[in-house]
């Protein structure tokens, strides 16, 4: 099922990519504003959507500074890995049937092993840029995101057990008739908060923690490096976003509107959710993230893989 | 576990909430008639300055920004040679109306007074000067006060009893 015009495919889902992590900048904003009582960008061009326009010409032409202290190739190469790290996941996104770049038949696999290979981009950052608090922003980026990406797979395991594939594709056609938010809602919720943690967006957003760390591993990164960095997080954000909505909530699926217009419904209802998230949640702790991470959501992955496949054993005798 | 969900639903529902923003060029918001904005120099309601170069006011200012100049017409009246607020400075605290025994200097309900050039920001005494009393309809110094000036004597101000001569005094 894999697209007739790959280029077509790969130019088109990496141009609406690469724009809507910028607009989404202007969403998080204007949604952020709408539950806190504000009004938010709204001055330039039509709903403030311009101003999207306005914040890039501004950090295109901001000083690109390099620490002289900083580990120059690596300080680089950072920001680069989390943007390559996250597009690269695109690759296997299942939009709508036929628009897919490569239709990977161990999709799910290949996006959980680029999110972890996501991490040493923030690790990178925190090191090179040789400050305190880089480093311990750093240290935090790399011992939440292992010990969430941990959970993360075992939760996505249900649904692989539900599905018999590790194929997005199929995984969303295996919920023609059930979404797997039902069986697996469990499993939905796992997955929910450890993207969440995997994003590094609020509330588990201690690496960047502005109130301790001042900006964490990317404290040193200014203009388009620091830009990178963004366009990484809300890549992520839609990212995550997609994938809840293709493996629990089946994707392209739904009456009436075609495919792609469900897909994008789907995605945006969850990109908002994130939104709500970060207006709504203070950050915990980092010794209750790690706590929550090994000895409440761990277990329950566990034991939520172990019901599953108890059931479906007993289903398929 | 339940209290987050509640947070959440909370600040969901804000999206029905009156917004506070006011959008300011559009709408404008109401200021009161004691707003400290913009700095003035009234007149008396005979169309003369009010202002007596007395220098309270330079003098109280905490940030220095107001420079005057006192001087005398031909009939005695003080009255300012030339009065400056550079308001690229003035922090609109209000000491300067506090401190002005003629009620000349007056803080008013405006604050646009955006410039691009720093040096637009110095307002000089034709600048400062309204046509007309401001908050204190009615007022004039010279009228009350009992110092001579060309045209009124000692004794002929408002509410003031002729000088009494003291030698009539003595027993």
């Amino acid at each position: 099922m894999t697209s007739p015009y790959p280029i077509l495919a790969i130019v088109g889902i990496l141009v609406v990519a690469l724009t809507l992590a910028a607009g989404l900048i202007w969403l998080e904003r204007r949604l952020l504003a709408l539950w806190q009582d504000r009004y938010g960008p709204n001055r330039v061009g039509p709903f403030g959507l311009l101003q999207v326009l306005a914040d890039m010409i501004k950090i295109f032409f901001k000083e690109d500074w390099i620490p002289p202290f900083a580990d120059k190739a690596v300080f680089v190469l950072a920001p680069a890995v989390i943007v390559v790290t996250v597009l690269m996941s695109f690759a296997v996104l299942p939009i709508a049937p036929g628009i897919i770049v490569s239709d990977l038949n161990i999709g799910l696999l290949f996006v959980l092993a680029m999110s972890s290979l996501g991490v040493y981009s923030v690790v990178l950052a925190g090191w090179s840029s040789d400050n305190k608090y880089s480093l311990l922003g750093g240290l935090r980026a790399a011992a939440q995101m292992l010990s969430y990406e941990v959970f993360m797979g075992l939760s996505l395991m249900g649904v692989v057990l539900l599905a018999g594939s590790f194929d997005l594709s199929a995984i969303v056609e295996a919920q023609r008739h059930l979404w797997f938010v039902v069986p697996q809602f469990l499993g939905f919720l796992l997955f929910l908060v450890a993207g969440v943690a995997e994003t590094r967006r609020l509330p588990f957003d201690l690496p960047e923690a502005e109130s301790e760390l001042i900006a964490g591993f990317h404290s040193e990164y200014s203009g388009m490096k620091f830009g990178m960095f963004f366009v990484g997080e809300y890549l992520g954000v839609i990212l995550i976003s997609s994938l809840i909505s293709i493996l629990f909530f089946g994707g392209w699926l739904g009456p009436i509107l075609p495919p792609i217009v469900w897909f994008l419904l789907k995605t945006f209802f969850f990109i908002s959710f994130f939104i709500l998230l970060r207006a709504s949640l203070p950050r915990p702790r980092f010794d209750q993230l790690m706590s929550w991470g090994w000895k409440v959501m761990l277990p329950l992955a566990l034991a939520n893989l172990l019901v599953t496949g108890a059931v479906a054993l007993a289903w398929s005798k | 576990m339940f209290s987050i969900i509640r947070t959440i639903w909370y600040v969901l529902l804000h999206m029905f909430h009156k917004r506070v923003t006011v959008q300011y060029p559009e709408h404008k918001p109401y200021l009161s008639p004691r707003y400290r904005g913009r700095i003035v120099l009234s007149r008396d309601p005979d169309g003369g300055d009010r202002c007596v170069a007395c220098y309270l006011c330079a003098v109280v200012c905490p940030v220095d920004c107001i420079a005057l100049q006192a001087t005398e017409d031909p009939t005695g009246r003080r009255y300012p040679e030339f009065f400056r607020i550079n308001f690229s400075r003035c922090i609109f605290c209000g000491l300067c109306e506090e401190a002005c025994p003629t009620y000349a200097i007056q803080l008013t309900p405006d604050f646009e007074m955006g410039e691009y050039h720093r040096q637009n920001m110095v307002y000089e005494k034709q600048d400062l000067l309204i046509s007309g009393p401001g908050k204190y309809p009615g007022y004039n110094y010279w009228r009350v006060a009992g110092v001579k000036i060309g045209g009124k004597d000692k004794g002929e101000a408002e509410n003031e009893g002729r000088p009494v001569d003291l030698h009539s005094l003595l027993p």
